[in-house]
């Protein structure tokens, strides 16, 4: 389909897309610096870059989502101007969101006819979904709820959505940070097909062996600027990794072994209802984690990790025995009677639920710590100065770089913030950690300081589960491996155990049913 | 094409917290000179009775006090409240309940006078403002129901209990079917300041500010209040209640409505009356946003509120406006201070022509 309109190739001569000298800036900052890029058609072109190096301002202007403050885009060899995301469409240029933008309580049919143009939303609109979507290996229901899908699925929604509209450039952002191994590799057959029809790709990745498998050509941008072009099947991850960061990143230095010490965060036959309709229960989940071991729970997004987490900090409180700490139930009590017996939290969510963006990092030291550091609140008044104190002891541990000292959370960058709330639990030395997607949206050099911190905590005799979506953090750092599946959760076992095959079974399901007999 | 693009701040602007009561209230006048002019009265002269007038005299000054004092008692409650974000809309129907609670000694029990008669009043006072306040926040933690609808019906609930008491049982035997209670004793009358009718409700008033402003600057229970106030889910992660607050903040700003009630009806008017506000309680919104939401800016918004009372009054004496004008001012003050408080998180930039997609980001 897409091959069919391609005709006109030659007519513009080899490049599709040519982004010329193209700035950004916002206020005082500057997001892209004279960027230059260049997308053959038919090729499959990856973008890559730290958080923070620019590559979603790019995106944005060639998807007409924002306005260069200067340079110019040559489409087809012509220079054009994209106004509007609509306009993109309207050239060609198709979009594959990281995070989807569907109506749940639709149907496939629905949600793909209501971002199609009033003309092309006939009747015979669920047949064609269906046999593009057959043609591309991306199998869809069009009369299936959006609620009902998996993640998986819900994505091929989007690219379907975006292959009716016989795009010539199709920008994907991250589309694997949601997918299984094998979810993963059907959709590089997709993409591998389609770039053999002409349609070239923008494709963004953080994983540099999927980049290396898929990509002929790379841009690579860092603070802005473009750093560099290479052919991403003739470098090791290693040298991407050095292009994309400037520097050699930090080796994560750790033994794996399956710790002896004792028990000291133990889950037993935990249950957890669903608090909304889309909403996962928590179904007889086990574990335990040893003093001295990092336990990495695995799985795809969506599956019950939230819930686990709350049910874990006391945020939600369950049956007593169903959580202990130190051999001591506790699924009843709160949150801050857990902490209380030294066990620290770290959510998935930064601003809004770890820490308060509109608050100074001094008082977001104070939201988890009044009542578990001595000292910080006496007799009910706040003590400041000493919150102050903590606040400059992490933001110098951890390297928390902000244009002020002591700014508002929601000042901070992602990477910043997530290493201050990381840090601000890791600094009270707790015994218990358990951390929700620890290196979320944070760049290497940060996403290694934190990895080998966790490591380090565990080697001193903390209990530490990590909850992570990322299979080579996991991978790093991780002693013993579990992988949760729609609230089910598989037996830990050892890392050296485990490969990307297995846990990608596992994730589809194949841990379900093991706990129901229990 | 001209047009007006909003660009967020990375944090927020101190200056702009600042100034932007102060350009509400300019907008204010500009808007009222211009409402005046409209109806037919020199805008100088009609804005100099409303708002210079009122200040010339010292027994207006004592007047504006007055007038300030269930204003400022009433509004540093409902900023605990509003800080929580929690919307008790009611607290004029708060101030009625505590009204009326805290006459139930004067009325049925007039003999009743020692020294420990006015000190019960006032705790009879509060307690019925705190109450009536439970009602909604019971209401919104049990079953979900919107405060705001709850605590804004029952204002009317209580002012009508209030009419059917002075006009039924509570009717003064001697009062010629006069829909009034009673004159309270000596002993249930609030000490005055010499001869004015300032009375010890105003001490209640800045001990009220000085309480609060120390209890949301420096304690950690002024911390849950806006923790749960911005970030409700960090405010569940660090351990605090969110029904719990809600109950607290209720209670909080219900019992400083009902003891304005209670300091007016003992203080300033003397007997029950089926009106016994001229809208203290919802003025009382708009002195709490006016004043930021602090404590110590509310002590100021009070007297500028007041201000409109006084001057709606000297407007209508020697002008023969409407007396509606002092609703109309206020309404534009609260509109205005609500629009002006997004330069503190934005900021306006003109522009000409280009898209608009960027204001978004």
């Amino acid at each position: 389909m897409a091959a069919a309109t391609m005709g006109d190739e030659a007519d513009f001569g080899p490049l599709l897309l040519e982004a010329v000298s193209l700035t950004k800036r916002f206020g005082t900052t500057t997001a892209n610096d004279r960027v230059n890029l260049r997308v053959a058609p038919g090729e499959v072109h990856a973008l890559l870059g730290e958080n923070g190096a620019g590559k979603s301002t790019l995106v944005k202007m060639l998807y007409g989502a924002l306005q260069p403050s200067s340079g110019s885009i040559c489409w087809k060899g012509r220079e054009t101007v994209i106004p509007s995301p609509s306009a993109a469409r309207e050239l060609g240029v198709g979009m594959v969101f990281q995070h989807f933008s569907l109506f749940e309580a639709l149907s496939v049919a629905d949600n793909i006819s209501l971002a199609l143009p009033k003309s092309r939303t006939g009747r015979d609109l669920p047949d064609t979904i269906a046999r593009v979507s057959a043609d591309y290996g991306l199998p869809l229901d069009p009369r299936a709820v959006v609620a009902d899908l998996s993640v998986g699925e819900r994505q091929r929604i989007e690219i379907v959505r975006c292959l009716l509209q016989e795009p010539r450039l199709v920008i994907m952002d991250e589309p694997t940070s949601v997918l299984t191994p094998q979810e993963a590799d059907q959709l590089f057959l997709t993409l591998d097909r389609l770039a053999a029809e002409g349609c070239a790709i923008l494709y963004i990745s953080h994983r540099l062996e999927e980049v290396k498998r898929l990509c002929k050509a790379a841009t690579i941008l860092r603070h802005g600027k473009v750093v560099g072009t290479c052919d991403p099947s003739g470098e090791t991850a290693g040298s991407l990794a050095r292009m994309m960061v400037g520097a050699d990143v930090h080796a994560i230095t750790a033994e794996h072994r399956p710790s002896t010490g004792n028990t000291r965060l133990a889950l037993d036959r935990l249950d957890l209802a669903a608090d909304g309709p889309f909403a996962v229960a928590l179904k007889g989940v086990t574990l335990d984690v040893k003093a001295g071991e990092v336990v990495a729970i695995a799985g795809i997004a969506g599956n019950g990790q939230g819930e686990l987490f709350d049910a874990i900090s006391g945020e939600r409180t369950t049956k007593p025995g169903a959580v202990s700490f130190d051999s001591v139930p506790v699924g009843n009590l709160g949150v801050t009677a857990r902490r209380g017996r030294n066990a620290a939290f770290v959510p998935e969510e930064r601003l809004g639920h770890g820490a308060v963006p509109g608050m100074k990092l001094s008082d977001n030291v104070i939201l988890t710590r009044h009542s578990a550091t001595p000292g910080l609140v006496r007799a009910g008044f706040v003590n400041e100065a000493e919150a102050k104190a903590i606040e400059e002891r992490i933001a110098k541990a951890f390297d928390v770089r902000s244009l002020h000292k002591n700014p508002e959370a929601r000042a901070l960058s992602g990477g910043n913030l997530q290493k201050f709330v990381v840090g601000r639990e890791m600094d009270r030395n707790p015994g218990i950690l358990v951390v929700n997607q620890p290196t979320w949206g944070v760049d290497a050099g940060a996403a290694a300081l934190i990895r080998q911190a966790l490591i380090d905590m565990a080697r001193g005799g903390a209990a530490v589960l990590v909850i992570s979506q990322d299979l080579d953090e996991i991978f790093e750092i991780a002693d013993r491996i579990a992988v949760i599946s729609r609230g089910h959760l598989s037996a830990a076992e050892p890392a050296a155990a485990m490969n990307r095959e297995r846990i990608g079974l596992l994730m589809a399901g194949g841990a379900e049913g093991s706990h129901a007999a229990a | 094409m001209l047009r007006l693009d909003l660009i967020k701040r990375p944090e927020r602007s101190r200056r702009m917290a600042l100034l932007s009561p102060l350009i509400a209230i300019g907008l204010t006048v500009v808007f009222g000179a211009i409402l005046f002019a409209a109806l037919g009265y020199d805008p100088a002269a009609a804005l100099y009775v409303f708002f210079i007038e009122p200040l010339t005299s010292s027994w207006s000054l004592e007047e504006l006090a007055v007038k300030a004092t269930p204003l400022v008692l009433i509004g540093v409650g409902l900023a605990v409240c509003y800080l929580s974000n929690s919307w008790n809309i009611g607290a004029e129907g708060q101030l009625v309940a505590g009204a009326v609670v805290g006459s139930i000694l004067p009325v049925m029990a007039p003999d009743f006078q020692t020294p420990l008669t006015l000190p019960l009043m006032l705790v009879m006072g509060i307690i019925g403002g705190m109450m009536w306040a439970a009602i909604p926040a019971v209401l919104k933690i049990r079953f979900g129901a919107s405060e705001i609808l709850t605590s804004l019906m029952l204002v009317y609930v209580a002012q009508l209990g209030l009419d059917w008491l002075v006009r039924g049982p509570w009717r003064d035997p001697a009062g010629y079917n006069f829909p009034e209670t009673q004159m309270f004793s000596e002993a249930a009358r609030l000490v005055t300041f010499g001869e004015s009718r300032l009375h010890a409700g105003a001490i209640f008033a800045l001990v009220a500010v000085a309480a609060l402003a120390v209890m949301l600057a420096r304690t950690l229970k002024g911390f849950e209040i806006k923790v749960l106030g911005q970030a409700p889910r960090a405010g569940r992660f660090a351990g605090f209640s969110q029904p719990k607050m809600v109950l607290f903040t209720f209670l909080v700003s219900g019992g400083l409505a009902g003891l304005a009630g209670i300091s007016e009806v003992s203080g300033t008017i003397g007997q029950l009356l089926p009106t016994i506000s001229p809208g203290y309680g919802f003025t009382a919104i708009i002195v709490a946003f006016l004043g930021r939401l602090n404590p110590v800016g509310i002590l100021v918004a009070g007297l500028v509120l007041a201000l409109t009372f006084l001057g709606g009054e000297a407007a209508q004496v020697t002008l023969g406006i409407s007396d509606k004008m002092v609703r109309l001012f206020q309404g534009m003050l609260l509109f205005f201070v609500l629009a002006c408080d997004t330069l503190i998180l934005y900021q306006i930039r003109l522009r000409v022509g280009g898209p608009a997609r960027e204001a978004a980001q």
